[in-house]
């Protein structure tokens, strides 16, 4: 296991990842057998048409569903097996999540949705708040603490979700199509966002269809039938 | 620290939905208040009856001498003397054949208007003995009680019960004045201490209430009125003749209460051929209405039983359809690093919330409930802590119980099925 700190630190490790579902008399192999290497630092674009099983192993390496077999290492640390309650410390500290459909919780307000990922890694109530207020300022959205999410609008809610994913300060930003529900010049805006925390030093991998979307990564890797059949680094 | 969260965040959603919460939390509440109420309303007449029978003591048997039922034919346009009722034979006869009786008081009623000078009170002028005082359970309050020199000596001396002391005298002092019973001249010994005093319907049987009573010598009265009391009415003339209106039996202890009114009851049975008296056991009416109450509060309790298990039902209703709606909620909670635990706690937080404004609501109202019959309908209630201590408790517990389930559910979900949940 490499230790150093260098760009060149794979954050994400899985080897011979397989995940099979049963669906009645069948059974779908909806990863099969796939290796894969992310560095620290890197901005990853995962693309495929649907049923390629670029969503699953999203979901893997957000640790929301195990892999039948293989080992998925994040950040050294072997998270294919662990127990309900050990992946989900994982998940509230390691994995930052950006839905396509903002995912945030109605009934909080922005500053409550933002605590959600604190509130459950045990984070104490006042430097939670502390924090999220910070986070919403960095979002642009410091005047708006107090909205619930219906008040806002689709940029607006994304970028909440941004701030939320960032709260536990984690190893790696997971977004599932991040511009799926917005225009495009809203996209646009949010892309800018990611790839300005991807400067910063965040890992990001993100899910997409769409070429004009992958066009912000660095580096673009291909999925079919479970497999991935191209893996191309852009030249910056 | 976790945990109090989680709970707070139960609360705060349940205030977004108020009128649905507090539709939910119906059923726990009218469950709460009917247990409470219903215990209150039912010890409140059994506590009753119970003090009334306990005040005639539990180690006595009393005999009434009680009007038999008419022959019929009679005409009532004619003077009649009727003669019934315990024979001081009767008690000659119990005294000397069953054992077991410690000591007999016969109680004679001459019923007449009291008079202090200008005023006067209705009331039982009753012709006892010394002994009446302890088999009776009375105390003195002021002044003495009869004594032996009364008795030889037929002495105008007279002992009031509180409740006509007030009555007749109001504000004025009773002891030592002159009063009339009839047209006779006694003078006040003594007023008893009242309260306790058993009066009214017991077992059957009227019972005289010594707090309304003049109490007198037997030997006086039986020298002033002989052993008869006329009664008149409107067109006829009744002469009863009744020798012994009410007799005390004391019994040494209470084991042999059941068995010496038995022998007694015979004995009586074999010398009148009429019911013309009624034997009342203070100690078989106590357990009587032990047994009743026993019996109504499981009749009770089971009505409360079913209505809360009915209350729980609606909770655990409303929490499933929560946990339907909010399914997506609870995928995305999972998905930022809720555990399976986290999830439980929150939705067992909110059903326990629900159960226990439900209960405290319910207190509230059960405890209205008895202030208010008492008000209206003059019934005593008497409300029990550990009524309360129950009925809440077990509105927690519905919350608990009913909760767990919806609660289980919730926390099952599969975070990525439930992140698709629309």
């Amino acid at each position: 296991m490499p230790t150093d700190t260098s760009t060149g630190t794979p954050v994400v490790r899985i080897v011979g990842v397989t995940k099979v579902y049963s669906m009645g008399e069948e059974t779908v192999n909806a990863l099969a057998g796939v290796d894969l290497e992310i560095e620290e630092g890197d901005f990853v674009a995962i693309m495929g048409p649907s049923g390629s099983g670029k969503s699953t192993l999203l979901n893997v390496l957000g640790c929301l569903d195990r892999p039948t077999s293989g080992s998925y290492f994040l950040g050294g640390v072997d998270v294919a097996q662990m127990d309900d309650n050990s992946i989900s410390a994982i998940r509230s500290r390691r994995i930052g999540f950006i839905f396509q459909s903002f995912n945030l919780i109605p009934s909080h307000s922005v500053l409550e949705n933002i605590e959600v990922p604190m509130f459950y890694a045990g984070t104490p109530p006042e430097s939670a708040r502390k924090r999220a207020q910070e986070l919403a300022s960095l979002v642009q959205l410091g005047n708006r603490t107090g909205h619930r999410p219906t008040q806002l609008s689709g940029g607006q809610q994304q970028r909440v979700a941004i701030a939320r994913a960032l709260a536990n300060d984690p190893m790696i930003l997971l977004c599932d199509e991040p511009t799926g529900n917005l225009d495009s010049v809203t996209g646009v805006e949010i892309m800018k966002f990611l790839t300005k925390l991807n400067e910063e030093g965040r890992t990001v991998i993100m899910v997409t269809h769409e070429d004009d979307i992958s066009a912000w990564a660095k580096r673009v890797i291909r999925f079919r039938d479970g497999k991935i059949y191209e893996d191309v680094r852009r030249k910056s | 620290m976790r945990a109090t969260r989680i709970i707070k965040l139960g609360l705060t959603s349940l205030v977004t939905h108020p009128l649905r919460s507090s539709l939910a939390v119906l059923g726990i509440v009218l469950g709460v208040a009917s247990v409470i109420a219903m215990l209150a309303i039912g010890a409140g007449a059994s506590e009753e009856a119970q003090a009334q029978i306990r005040s005639l003591g539990s180690t006595t048997i009393r005999l009434y001498s009680k009007k038999p039922p008419e022959d019929g034919g009679g005409s009532t346009n004619r003077s009649r003397m009727v003669i019934y009722g315990i024979k001081y034979d009767d008690l000659r006869r119990i005294d000397e054949t069953v054992p077991d009786v410690a000591a007999i008081v016969p109680v004679r009623e001459v019923s007449t208007t009291l008079w202090w000078g200008e005023k006067s009170a209705e009331s039982y002028a009753l012709g006892t003995m010394v002994s009446w005082l302890s088999a009776a359970r009375q105390s003195v309050a002021r002044g003495r009680w009869l004594n032996e020199v009364d008795m030889v000596n037929q002495l105008p001396s007279a002992v009031i019960g509180a409740g006509l002391a007030k009555k007749l005298f109001q504000h004025n002092d009773a002891l030592g004045t002159e009063i009339r019973i009839g047209t006779k001249p006694y003078t006040v010994v003594g007023i008893l201490a009242g309260g306790g005093a058993g009066g009214g319907k017991i077992g059957g049987a009227n019972a005289r209430m010594a707090d309304d009573a003049v109490f007198v010598p037997m030997t006086t009265v039986k020298e002033r009125w002989g052993d008869r009391n006329v009664k008149r009415s409107a067109g006829s003339t009744d002469i009863e003749l009744v020798e012994v209106h009410e007799a005390i039996l004391e019994v040494p202890a209470p084991e042999l209460v059941i068995p010496t009114a038995e022998a007694v009851k015979a004995l009586l049975a074999r010398f009148h051929k009429k019911e013309d008296y009624t034997v009342v056991v203070p100690l078989a009416l106590l357990e009587e209405s032990k047994r009743t109450k026993r019996i109504f509060n499981i009749v009770l309790g089971s009505i409360a039983g079913i209505s809360l298990v009915v209350g729980g039902i609606g909770i655990m209703n409303i929490m499933l359809a929560t946990v339907t709606e909010r399914t997506r909620e609870i995928g995305i909670r999972r998905a930022l690093g809720a555990r399976r635990r986290d999830i439980t706690l929150q939705f067992l937080a909110e059903s326990l919330t629900l159960c226990l404004v439900g209960g405290i609501a319910g207190v509230g109202l059960g405890l209205l409930v008895p202030v208010y019959v008492e008000w209206k309908f003059d019934l005593p209630t008497l409300v029990h802590p550990d009524s309360v201590a129950l009925a809440f408790g077990i509105s927690a517990a519905t919350g608990l119980l009913f909760g767990i389930y919806p609660a289980a559910r919730a926390a099952k979900l599969d975070p990525i099925e439930a992140l698709r949940h629309e």
